[in-house]
């Protein structure tokens, strides 16, 4: 196969007669496309595009005629798999952009691990995504373990709490999640006054509330979902406590403040996906996606921006390395992994041994009024 | 930790109990109409209940904008909600329970497991086929406003709003009109005829089958209002809300003796109390010798309320006010 395909780029390189013939060099998108997270997954797409779009002038420059290939995962995990497995049959994909699900990566990018085709994810949270030490997976986004940490940082630091109320759903989510941000405010100083479970199902939180005007913590952190913080909020804010409640992306639902009404006040959560107004620099890729596809950037929209932006300069420091030739593969897993990125508008990338970037954020948003806005951002460090 | 304290959280206790025991109270009800005439657990109640709870949703979304006092609104939602309920439990009784009516007592039971999970996802759909998961209910203005003083008193610690006391008004109604239905009316003398021995019942001229839809209807109508006083109370509910206060009112029935109407409302406040008092317990931890109770915390609730379950039917088997006869209601 191998020899084939060289021999084949050779007879094109001879047929149009010149030694900077261009070569097709492509990159994969694999996100949903279609059902209920396609609007997610279509901004992962259209961020790569517009990577492509970019920097298609400089791989023409070099010769190569750079372009993006779209899949659609539908969210399932043998989709996805099945997509990656296209992606490395075809010997013009260098890399691959994706996914949004965790569920689906892991094994798409096992599939796909012996061919060599690098995986730069914009969103895939889960901590075995990488803990597998795949040399093809990478990510630019923080991990699950780095959520709670950075909750219970930004509690310690921007909400200055010194007294904390801790409540989990009990479930491997947000139990997982409060011991984590418990710890991290832990070693800042902060005393947890309480540290307790409520069933995921309850939505009557009598006892919690007197507990907690009892106590009169300076803030309360709740490792759970929407569905079930939007009514606390509600019963909270009813009997006047106005005590900040901070989680983590479990809160992230326009239904959080439908759900908590007039009590969708002083609620923070943390998530990695950006919102625009929380990277400056992201400002011209918005406007061009604006642009080009005619609807606003969103946070998914700029990490995979910057996800196709670390493989295609990936691909051109390999390219570099090979003597300006078009690179293999296992030359741009390598240059991926190695490399140090910059002029990206999530600042720099670089990964650490398993793929995880070294300096990922955590970005904390507030929600006031039913408004949400952009209350800071944490930085997570990899040693 | 001084007494103020512990006074204050007591009687916050108190009250936070009371407004949750009510509310299992009335939903109990439900359940021990129906056992009461029928020796019938009727598992789908909850659901039953819950499906009220989403009409009352839908009817203060409709009035969301009509210039109606709040009050009337509230009257409305109950209404359409208890004609619903009732509606429906008629139709559960007669398509799931009255076919196997003579057949062994675990079979209707299994029935109504499966009637129960039927109606979960037919709600989950008619809900979800307007987009819609969590109902978030708008209540009319007024009703979430806080009562700070009751008689001159100033009683704005205890954080009550107009829809506790509307809640608990309506518990109170509703369990007297109960009493009065089935103690002093012929109607209830009926009922209770049924319950007493259907088959005698029927030599005297009493139509056993319709007396039981009727108490189908009524305990259904009951659950319908139960689910608007939920709505109201929690303002955030989906198809599958039902399910826990569902499995602690008929709790509250069992503690209070099934079958019985005041031990349905007696068991639902000690439930609400029990609990309520289990969830704030470790506060007390700071008083000398009581270091312990930091244990104890919140998520044990429940494991509490259920233990103290198995306790007093230990003691007394038939419940709190059950009559440990054959006889019922």
């Amino acid at each position: 196969m191998k020899k084939t395909a060289l021999s084949l780029s050779i007879l094109a390189a001879l047929t149009l007669g010149s030694a900077h013939a261009a070569t097709v060099v492509k990159i994969a998108s694999i996100s949903p496309l279609s059902g209920s997270n396609s609007n997610l997954g279509l901004q992962i797409k259209n961020g790569a595009q517009l990577a492509v779009n970019e920097m298609k002038a400089e791989f023409a420059k070099a010769g190569m005629t750079l372009s993006l290939v779209a899949y659609d995962d539908q969210a399932d995990p043998a989709t996805g798999t099945a997509a990656a497995r296209r992606a490395a049959a075809d010997k013009a994909v260098l890399g691959v952009v994706g996914t949004l699900n965790s569920g689906v990566v892991i094994p798409a990018s096992a599939a796909v691990a012996p061919s060599k085709l690098t995986f730069v994810s914009p969103a895939n949270t889960n901590e075995k995504v990488t803990d597998r030490g795949l040399k093809n997976m990478n990510r630019i986004c923080a991990r699950d373990d780095a959520q709670g940490p950075a909750g219970g940082d930004f509690v310690a630091d921007n909400l200055k709490a010194k007294k904390v109320y801790v409540l989990n759903d009990k479930t491997p989510y947000g139990q997982g999640l409060a011991e984590q941000a418990e710890k991290a405010m832990k070693a800042k100083g902060v005393s947890v006054v309480q540290s307790e479970g409520v069933a995921a199902e309850e939505r009557d939180f009598t006892a919690i509330i007197t507990k907690i005007q009892a106590l009169k913590p300076d803030a309360i952190y709740f490792g759970g979902l929407y569905g079930q913080v939007g009514p606390f909020a509600k019963q909270l804010r009813d009997k006047g406590i106005t005590t900040p409640i901070i989680g983590g992306d479990g809160f992230d639902s326009d239904d959080l403040v439908k759900l908590a009404g007039s009590g969708a006040n002083n609620i923070y959560f943390t998530t990695v996906a950006p919102p625009v107004d929380a990277v400056p620099a992201a400002k011209n890729a918005a406007a061009a996606y604006q642009k080009t596809f005619n609807q606003d950037i969103q946070g998914f929209g700029v990490m995979s921006y910057d996800s196709a932006k670390v493989l295609l300069q990936g691909i051109l420091n390999a390219y570099k390395l090979n003597k300006n030739k078009v690179p293999t593969r296992a030359q741009v897993e390598t240059a991926v992994r190695s490399g140090t990125f910059k002029n990206l508008t999530t600042g720099e990338v670089k990964f650490d041994k398993n793929g995880d970037r070294m300096t990922a954020k955590m970005y904390v948003i507030a929600v006031k009024d039913g408004n949400r806005s952009t209350a800071g951002t944490v930085n997570v460090i990899r040693k | 930790m001084d007494l103020q304290t512990i006074g204050t959280i007591l009687l916050q206790v108190a009250v936070g109990g009371l407004s949750l025991g009510v509310l299992y109270a009335i939903i109990a009800l439900g359940y021990t109409m129906v056992y009461g005439v029928l020796q019938l657990i009727n598992f789908a109640h909850s659901e039953v209940f819950i499906a009220g709870g989403i009409v009352g949703y839908f009817v203060f979304e409709a009035l969301k904008d009509a210039s109606l006092n709040g009050y009337l609104k509230l009257i409305v939602a109950c209404l359409a909600a208890m004609f619903v309920s009732g509606g429906l439990n008629v139709l559960i009784e007669r398509l799931a329970y009255r076919p196997l009516r003579g057949a062994q007592r675990l079979v209707p039971l299994i029935t109504a497991i499966g009637v129960s999970l039927v109606l979960q996802d037919s709600l989950r759909f008619l809900v979800g086929v307007r987009g819609l998961f969590d109902l978030s209910v708008n209540l009319p203005k007024g009703f979430t406003n806080s009562i700070t003083t009751f008689l001159g008193v100033n009683i704005s610690l205890l954080n009550l709003q107009v829809k506790d006391i509307i809640l608990i008004g309506v518990a109170g109604l509703m369990m007297l009109g109960l009493n009065l239905l089935v103690n002093h009316t012929r109607m209830g003398r009926a009922m209770r005829a049924v319950a007493h021995d259907r088959q005698t019942s029927g030599l005297m001229g009493i139509n056993s089958d319709s007396i039981i839809s009727l108490t189908f209807l009524i305990g259904g109508a009951l659950g319908g209002l139960g689910g608007v006083m939920f709505a109201m109370k929690y303002q955030a509910l989906n198809a599958y809300s039902g399910t826990i206060p569902g499995m602690k009112a008929f709790t509250a029935a069992v503690l209070g003796g099934i079958g019985n109407i005041p031990g349905a409302m007696l068991g639902g406040l000690v439930l609400g109390w029990v609990e309520t008092f289990l969830g704030v317990v470790s506060l007390f931890q700071g008083i000398p010798g009581l270091h312990w109770l930091g244990a104890i915390k919140a998520e044990y609730k429940d494991l509490g309320a259920f233990l103290a379950l198995i306790l007093i039917l230990f003691f007394k088997p038939a419940g709190l006010l059950g009559k440990a006869t054959t006889e019922k209601v």
